[in-house]
């Protein structure tokens, strides 16, 4: 026996969009299961010719990091400038990378 | 008027009818997600209407157009299936915009996708190529409100006790007016003639089939029909059909010709 919830769950969308890659996240919506997301996300987000393919993830299923954890995380990452790779000097014959 | 015109009007307005029914829930729907879903469909059947008429506005010539057609006609020129024009809510239970019943509204856009889906897909194979054009594309679109309408239809009739009576008395009331799916009327007759349009009694039974596998799987029941069979496609309306006009037109009619 499930106990009926008071409100939806929470989808997180991502779009694959005509020419992209990978599946970039584009919002969230309330569904009551996994089905019913993927349907409304279509209405909601690729209405306007957004996307090719769609995922829904539940929301709780992610972890997230810490908001207030943001200047021990990935402030020390600001002063290390030669982790770029922008200090080699490319051979003309490579061309663009 | 010849075949053609006759039968592109009747699908015109059933697109259009059922497409300004279907607005009405627009910024009142029963959660955001779903309000965007239904102004999708009805964006996509206003959109079906328009090339109709379009269609139609060509082959009459002279200063008709596609506003012409669908704002500047009275009821008894309309030709959608009664079903269409009905309120969002079953009889005598009041008109307030409250009153809006989804239950009414998701049978209703269930039982014509069922059969449009399959129309359309004859269409397809219509002599009149503006015809065949317009049903390939608007075959993808009423295929997902077929899928979209029935995937309600078991959500709400296999879910509550309270979504299922709710289901089940829309299908009470709704289904009876799908005889008139079935009944022959002179345009379609003279479409089917000329090789135009399709007889809708060769897709009765895949429409049954759809039907009652989903009735199956809403735990609905399929409600017995008879009695009056409906005529809004030969030009005979309900009372509502008239108030529905009024809203969608009464705009264009106090501005003819108006741009914006």
């Amino acid at each position: 026996m499930t106990t009926a919830l008071k409100e939806w769950p929470l989808w997180e969308v991502f779009v694959r969009s005509k020419q992209g890659l990978e599946h970039k996240h584009c919002g969230s919506l309330h569904a009551a299961d996994a089905a019913q997301a993927l349907d409304m996300a279509r209405d909601v987000y690729t209405r306007r010719q957004e996307g090719v393919s769609l995922w829904v993830v539940p929301s709780a299923a992610i972890t997230a990091s810490n908001p207030d954890e943001k200047g021990e995380l990935f402030d020390p990452a600001a002063d290390k400038i030669y982790r770029h790779p922008t200090f080699y000097e490319i051979p003309e014959e490579v061309g663009h990378m | 008027m010849n075949a053609a015109t006759d039968y592109l009007l009747h699908l015109a307005d059933n697109a259009l009818v059922l497409g300004q029914r279907n607005a009405e829930w627009c910024g009142h729907g029963p959660i955001l997600e779903e309000d965007i879903a239904l102004s999708n469909v009805s964006l996509d059947l206003i959109g079906q209407a328009r090339l109709l008429y379009q269609a139609v506005a060509a082959q009459k010539g002279g200063d008709c157009t596609e506003d012409r057609l669908a704002y500047f006609r009275d009821a008894g020129e309309f030709r959608n299936y009664t079903l269409l024009e009905l309120p969002h809510h079953g009889p005598l239970s009041g008109y307030a915009q409250s009153n809006l019943d989804y239950g009414t509204t998701i049978v209703r856009n269930f039982l014509y996708s069922a059969l449009m889906a399959l129309l359309w897909e004859a269409l397809e194979k219509s002599a009149n190529a503006d015809l065949a054009a317009i049903a390939a594309k608007s075959l993808k679109e009423v295929r997902y409100h077929l899928r979209h309408s029935r995937d309600w239809l078991v959500r709400l009739g296999d879910g509550t006790d309270e979504s299922h009576a709710r289901m089940q008395a829309a299908l009470d009331h709704l289904f009876p007016y799908t005889q008139e799916f079935w009944a022959h009327s002179p345009a379609e007759a003279a479409a089917v003639e000329a090789g135009i349009g399709v007889d809708v009694q060769t897709l009765k039974a895949d429409w049954d089939a759809i039907v009652d596998t989903a009735l199956a799987e809403a735990t609905l029941t399929r409600p017995a029909v008879g009695g009056y069979v409906t005529e809004g496609k030969k030009g005979l309306h309900s009372e509502h059909l008239g108030f529905l006009l009024a809203e969608m037109q009464s705009l264009a009619r106090a501005h003819p010709n108006g741009a914006w």
